[in-house]
């Protein structure tokens, strides 16, 4: 962490981390699916500057360019493409019945994870670790060493995941063929 | 600074899990799962602060995978779409006995 500002880097935490609260809470209740994504994107770029207060720089670009820049964007023109823009035209929220099940597990769920984050956390690396060896090797090699060494397995897989993906977007997304419409047919 | 980060990282994924249970919308309802996520990925870079850079690591996977599953999920929306011209989650009732 900043040893030589640390009310300067405690109030922006809170900044970022109270904005992006407000506008995850402002995301779930807008009734516009554009303006529910763009208020995700907000969320995603206050969580982006966490990151980066928190000695993770790369995560934190790979937060804005991959996630606010690349997902969100699919999901915004996926809406553009079912012209859902339209809030009138999905009755969406759910009756008080669900809602008022939702608030109970929602309640549930952050005193459990209240009383889990409350655990006493033995650190494993010495406070500052992070932060020194950023300063002595830059931000990408204390990543890119474990990803490339111990986790490399991990990363071959990941490719052949996008690679079912995108075989598997591609099939789901494709129109029908007339020939493939008239064996159904018969 | 972890304490806080992992209240963060709570509150957004309830109100991520909220969201499922309350929206009916198929797209927000995804958007909701990626919120939850995001706050995983909160608790892991908060994390990786005290056990070392491989929550870091940890959070690039996910994001690999939450982009191949945002791909496939779309299109499994757009195909929905165009077979039954809704995403209300309401009307997409096959399986219902």
């Amino acid at each position: 962490m900043q040893p030589t500002l640390p009310l300067f880097y405690s109030f922006n935490f809170y900044v970022f981390g109270i904005v992006a609260i407000i506008a995850a809470l402002l995301f779930v209740t807008r009734k516009s699916p554009v303006a529910a994504a763009l208020w995700l994107v907000t969320t995603m770029f206050a969580l982006a500057a966490l990151y980066i207060m928190m000695d993770a720089q790369f995560i934190g670009a790979i937060q804005v360019l991959v996630y606010a820049g690349a997902i969100m964007v699919v999901f915004l023109f996926v809406i553009m493409l079912l012209n859902l823009g339209d809030p009138s035209e999905v009755a969406d929220a759910r009756g008080r019945g669900w809602k008022l099940v939702a608030a109970a597990i929602g309640v549930a769920l952050l005193a459990q994870i209240f009383a889990l984050t409350r655990a006493h956390v033995q650190p494993a690396i010495p406070p500052g670790y992070l932060a020194r060896q950023i300063q002595y090797t830059g931000v990408l090699a204390p990543v890119a060493g474990p990803l490339f060494n111990e986790y490399l397995l991990a990363f071959e897989v990941t490719s052949v995941l996008l690679l079912a993906a995108v075989v598997g977007a591609v099939v789901l997304g494709r129109r029908r063929t007339a020939v493939e419409e008239a064996t159904d047919a018969r | 600074m972890l304490a806080e980060a992992l209240f963060f990282s709570a509150v957004l994924f309830t109100i991520g899990v909220v969201g499922v249970l309350t929206r009916r919308n198929a797209i927000i309802v995804f958007m909701c799962v990626e919120l939850m996520l995001n706050a995983v990925n909160l608790s892991f870079v908060a994390f990786a602060q005290v056990y070392g850079v491989a929550g870091q690591v940890f959070v690039f996977f996910v994001m690999t995978v939450a982009a191949a599953e945002a791909a496939v999920g779309l299109a499994i929306i757009i195909a929905l779409f165009r077979h039954r011209q809704t995403v209300n989650l309401q009307d997409i009732n096959l399986l219902k006995g």
